[in-house]
């Protein structure tokens, strides 16, 4: 049995320490702030400007101007603190923040990511903040489908899409297993129940290594 | 004795020239000076390059203002979202020009241009095709890439409120760039939805500080692009 969406996010969790500064991604990684681990509690920050920030309102309790960076309404929890963009970003470039978890597209053995354009001629390019995100944050987890859609490895030899970073995913979440990045290349840290090591190799674009 | 009232958004805009570049305050709805824009519209300057984080959604505010064919150039972090029609449009039909900056050095070229720093050195697109062409440096054993300051003639903000001198607080998250762009423009123009006294902010709460704006509008009532767009309005 893979893990559900849910079960990655519960599982990323797991390795989130209790005080961290978090940044959550959009998507599978906005689902880890409903798995904190009980006794932990983690810190959220919004590359808009807000630290301390908490779950969605009820519709009638909207703020229009309290939002996230995927533009979604939220919440400040008590103790939230407002700043501009410099601050902001000077918390994600001057390695304030302890853990980002990001989705991806693709990423190498080598810890490169790719996440923010597919390089389509016809695409119109947007990066928002991934850039700043993979350089400046202490640790860098990916939470991701272990394939495509169409059953292409996300987790691949070299990236073929362009790069976000180069070298800065230290550890991935997939519906199979948890793999880390070694010096070594990829290495499984544990697999979903039910799933062996030789289907997670079958399904990488790379060699895999065993847990050790 | 100063005070940099003005009295409406259209005298505040009126001396913008064509060939302008204008900061835009705002992430995505929350910030935009929609009022401003509008006046801007009606106002009518051309061949503008236009800073925002963003490209506005549905047809008000700044996707209004690239819609009327006001913006030659945008430079931005994420010009897409699931509302932005207007500018996806106008850039595949080759009528405007697209400079993407990654949204941390945006706001720091930004900063950097309102405190006198010509250039600074990022980590952010070190080995990525963003820093293509670019001065790259190594310090203490990490390679970086050079990024200039970004100026603008003028700025466009919204706040919540403000003094007639100027001292400016915001609201919430809608605060996001626009004290950088207050400091990086040579003439900031500021909507205010409540404009108070003189010695009516506590000056341990100032978050920008008066020496950075220009002009004050006082719109008490401001439209909000999410409600506008959920209206299904167009403007003008």
């Amino acid at each position: 049995m893979s893990w559900t969406r849910e079960e990655m996010a519960a599982r990323a969790a797991q390795d989130i320490p209790d005080g961290s500064y978090v940044n959550l991604g959009i998507g599978i990684p906005e689902l880890i702030a409903q798995f904190v681990p009980e006794g932990r509690e983690f810190i959220y920050h919004t590359e808009n400007g807000l630290l301390g920030m908490g779950p969605p309102p009820a519709e009638e309790d909207r703020d229009l101007d309290l939002m996230n960076a995927g533009k979604k309404y939220v919440t400040a929890l008590p103790g939230a603190a407002y700043f501009h963009h410099a601050d902001s970003f000077s918390m994600i470039r001057g390695g304030h923040i302890d853990v980002c978890v990001l989705g991806t597209m693709q990423v190498a053995a080598n810890g490169d990511i790719a996440n923010w354009s597919t390089g389509a001629p016809d695409a119109i390019p947007a990066v928002g903040g991934a850039m700043d995100l993979v350089q400046g944050v202490k640790n860098i987890f990916v939470v991701t489908q272990h394939t495509t859609k169409t059953g292409d490895p996300k987790l691949v030899e070299e990236c073929t899409y362009p790069l976000t970073g180069a070298g800065v995913v230290s550890r991935i979440f997939t519906n199979l297993a948890v793999v880390d990045v070694t010096d070594k290349g990829f290495q499984v840290v544990e697999l979903a129940p039910g799933i062996t090591f030789e289907e997670v190799q079958e399904k990488t674009g790379a060699p895999i290594l065993p847990t050790a | 004795m100063i005070n940099k009232e003005y009295k409406s958004v259209t005298e505040a805009v009126a001396d913008i020239p064509d060939g302008a570049t204008v900061m835009v305050g705002g992430f995505g709805a929350s910030g935009s000076p929609i009022e401003l824009l509008h006046a801007l519209i009606d106002h009518g300057a051309k061949d503008l390059t236009v800073i925002n984080n963003n490209t506005g959604n549905g047809e008000v505010g700044l996707a209004a203002l690239i819609g009327n064919g006001q913006v030659s150039k945008m430079i931005c972090s994420f010009p897409r979202s699931s509302q932005s029609k207007v500018f996806p449009e106008m850039y595949r039909a080759g009528k405007v020009a697209l400079d993407i900056v990654p949204q941390g050095t945006l706001a720091e070229r930004i900063r950097a241009a309102g405190a006198g720093v010509p250039a600074f050195y990022t980590p952010t697109t070190v080995n990525t095709i963003l820093a293509e062409g670019k001065e790259h440096r190594e310090f203490n054993g990490r390679t970086y890439v050079m990024e200039p300051w970004l100026k603008a003639d003028y700025a466009l903000i919204k706040c919540e409120v403000a003094d007639p001198l100027g001292n400016l607080l915001f609201n919430k998250t809608a605060r996001n760039f626009s004290p950088l762009m207050c400091m990086a423009a040579k003439t900031t123009i500021v909507q205010t939805k409540k404009l108070v006294g003189r010695g009516d902010i506590n000056p341990e709460h100032v978050v920008t500080p008066g020496i950075f704006v220009n002009r004050i509008v006082e719109v008490t009532d401001p439209v909000h692009e999410d409600v506008l767009i959920a209206q299904g309005r167009a403007y003008p």
